[in-house]
């Protein structure tokens, strides 16, 4: 069985059109998927249904052993400990150090009062300093986060993600305010987490060139509707030109470079 | 050129502001009846009269220590209404707000008591529990507290909704329950502001306490409504003095804790 199937997904927001329709496909363990398609395609929202940080209206999202869509409360938590997450502006608590956003990760698997009382045990404050030593900011950890650079604090939003030891992870445009530097130590990272941890990852991304040279499959959506599903070297420019909308070559080239 | 239009312009627009403002104050004090001119001429005489009569004297001080103790018990009075007013309105506050509120219906309900109890003034509040509870310091304290919890709540709305969205939207992705988000995201991240606040508040409550206290006969507000209608008014001016020292020195010890914890 995969990892996550989606199958006939459709979501729809209070306004009235449908963001989601008919979205199906499989993601088997360890795989690295981007995701691809202009702005309002509904890529944000199709991974926030698969840890059903939205509610899914239609269809069925099966992950693990978990049918995401049938959840009771408590499941929901289970579900959500075994699937990290990682933002575009990282989403962390600026005024917490980063070893403290960092425990965040472990909130999932706590009872209410220890979680509110900040109880971590050894073991996951030992583990939260090999995760920040392995994404090199080591030196960082009891900096408050809105000390540090946006690359900084994206791989903070990495090792809490981490520490959560899921099973995937969603990026939801984890580079789309970064520069091209900080960009690439981050891509690099989440394709090492797949290869040596064996953590699926899907990505929202915006730069067709990065999806195709980390990723081993890429998904296209336009208006909600999965137009392109294959191998990332299958992906030719009249598939961009279909997921885009791009009939002429400048606008392609403001994408792709 | 263009310049020139733009300043032309301006010149106008000043004009034009400057000769409402002339037309509405005469229309007001002509309809109130308010005579502007004599308002001016008797204010040399107004002048005269606060010097020679508002003055701190030697048999006024006796009178201190009596004083200090209603200032003190005000003080406490306006301490207390803040911190009770406190712990309601965060509950308010976090149910009113769009990040941390579980359910519609409570949302309504907290913005509907934000906006109520906080437009409707502080005397107004004392002269309408005065029908239900009498002179006494109990509606002097619940007065500031409803008026408290009102301004409190709506800016721990603001607070929460600005400060903290995307990091709940983090924390509740890992499966951190409700009060772990709001003890380890919503607090952490708003709580300088809160404090702030807080402070805010016991400053003007400390403020209102004594218009407060005049209607309730309570605190340092019945000390000054007992000398002023005995007509002992140095020791108003004593009662004036040590208030005007207390609100001061309220607020530079506020500001100096706002200094340390943003
Ligand atoms: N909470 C919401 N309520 C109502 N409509 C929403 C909501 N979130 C998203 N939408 C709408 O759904 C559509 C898809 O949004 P989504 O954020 O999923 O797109 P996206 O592909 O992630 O776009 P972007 O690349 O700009 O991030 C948009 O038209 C958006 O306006
Ligand atoms: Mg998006």
């Amino acid at each position: 069985m995969s990892l996550l199937t989606v199958e006939e997904l459709g979501k729809t927001y209070n306004s009235g059109t449908k963001v989601l329709k008919n979205v199906s496909f499989k993601v088997e363990a360890g795989e690295f998927v981007s995701i691809i398609g202009p702005s309002g395609a509904g890529k944000s929202t199709l991974l926030r249904c698969i840890n059903r940080m939205v509610e899914i209206d239609e269809g069925k999202v099966h992950f693990d052993h978990f049918d995401v869509g049938n959840l009771n409360k408590k499941d929901l938590r289970l579900l959500r400990t075994n699937i990290g997450m990682i933002f575009q502006h990282y989403n962390l608590v600026p005024r917490l150090s980063v070893i403290e956003n960092v425990l965040h990760g472990r909130l999932g698997y706590k009872t209410t009062l220890q979680g509110v009382l900040g109880k971590f045990t050894e073991l996951e404050k030992e583990r939260a300093f090999f995760l920040l030593k392995k994404l090199g900011i080591e030196e960082h950890a009891y900096k408050r986060c809105d000390q540090l650079s946006g690359g900084q604090q994206q791989r903070v939003g990495i090792a809490r993600s981490l520490i959560q030891e899921p099973k995937i992870i969603l990026c939801d445009e984890p580079i789309a305010s970064l520069d091209p530097n900080a960009s690439k130590v981050i891509m690099d990272h989440l394709k090492s987490i797949t290869l040596e941890l064996n953590i699926t990852c899907i990505v929202n991304l915006h730069q067709v060139e990065i999806a195709r040279s980390y990723s081993d499959r890429i998904i296209g959506l336009k208006k909600g509707e999965v137009v392109f599903d294959g191998p990332s070297h299958r992906l030719t420019t009249d598939n961009i030109d279909i997921i885009y909308g791009t009939e002429n070559r400048e606008t392609r080239e403001l994408i792709t470079v | 050129m263009n310049e020139k239009v733009m300043r032309n312009q301006r010149k106008k627009q000043t004009i034009i502001f400057s000769v409402i403002i002339i037309v509405l104050t005469y229309l007001s004090a002509n309809i109130t009846g308010f005579n502007i001119l004599h308002g001016i001429a008797t204010l040399p005489e107004a002048i005269v009269w606060i010097f020679s009569n508002l003055y701190i004297t030697q048999e006024s001080l006796e009178k201190l220590p009596t004083i200090l103790e209603k200032l003190i018990e005000t003080i406490l009075m306006s301490i207390a209404a803040t911190t009770t007013a406190t712990v309601v309105s965060i509950f308010l506050g976090l149910m009113g707000s769009k990040t941390t509120g579980t359910n519609g219906v409570m949302g309504v309900f907290a913005r509907f008591i934000a906006s109520v109890s906080r437009n409707i003034p502080v005397v107004a509040w004392a002269l309408i529990l005065l029908l239900s509870f009498g002179q006494n310091s109990v509606t002097g304290y619940l007065a500031l507290f409803v008026g408290s919890v009102g301004f409190l709540t709506r800016a721990f709305i603001e607070s929460i909704d600005e400060a903290s969205l995307s990091a709940v939207e983090a924390l509740r992705a890992t499966g951190a329950t409700y009060f772990q988000i709001v003890y380890k995201a919503v607090i952490p991240q708003c709580l300088p502001q809160m404090i702030s606040w807080i402070l805010f508040m016991i400053e003007t409550n400390i403020r209102n306490a004594t218009l407060v206290g005049i209607l309730t006969g309570t605190g340092i507000g019945f000390s000054f409504d007992l000398y002023y209608k005995t007509l002992n008014y140095n020791a108003v001016a004593l009662v004036t003095f040590s208030i005007v020292i207390a609100v001061i020195m309220i607020e530079l010890i506020s500001n100096h804790i706002r200094k340390v914890i943003l």
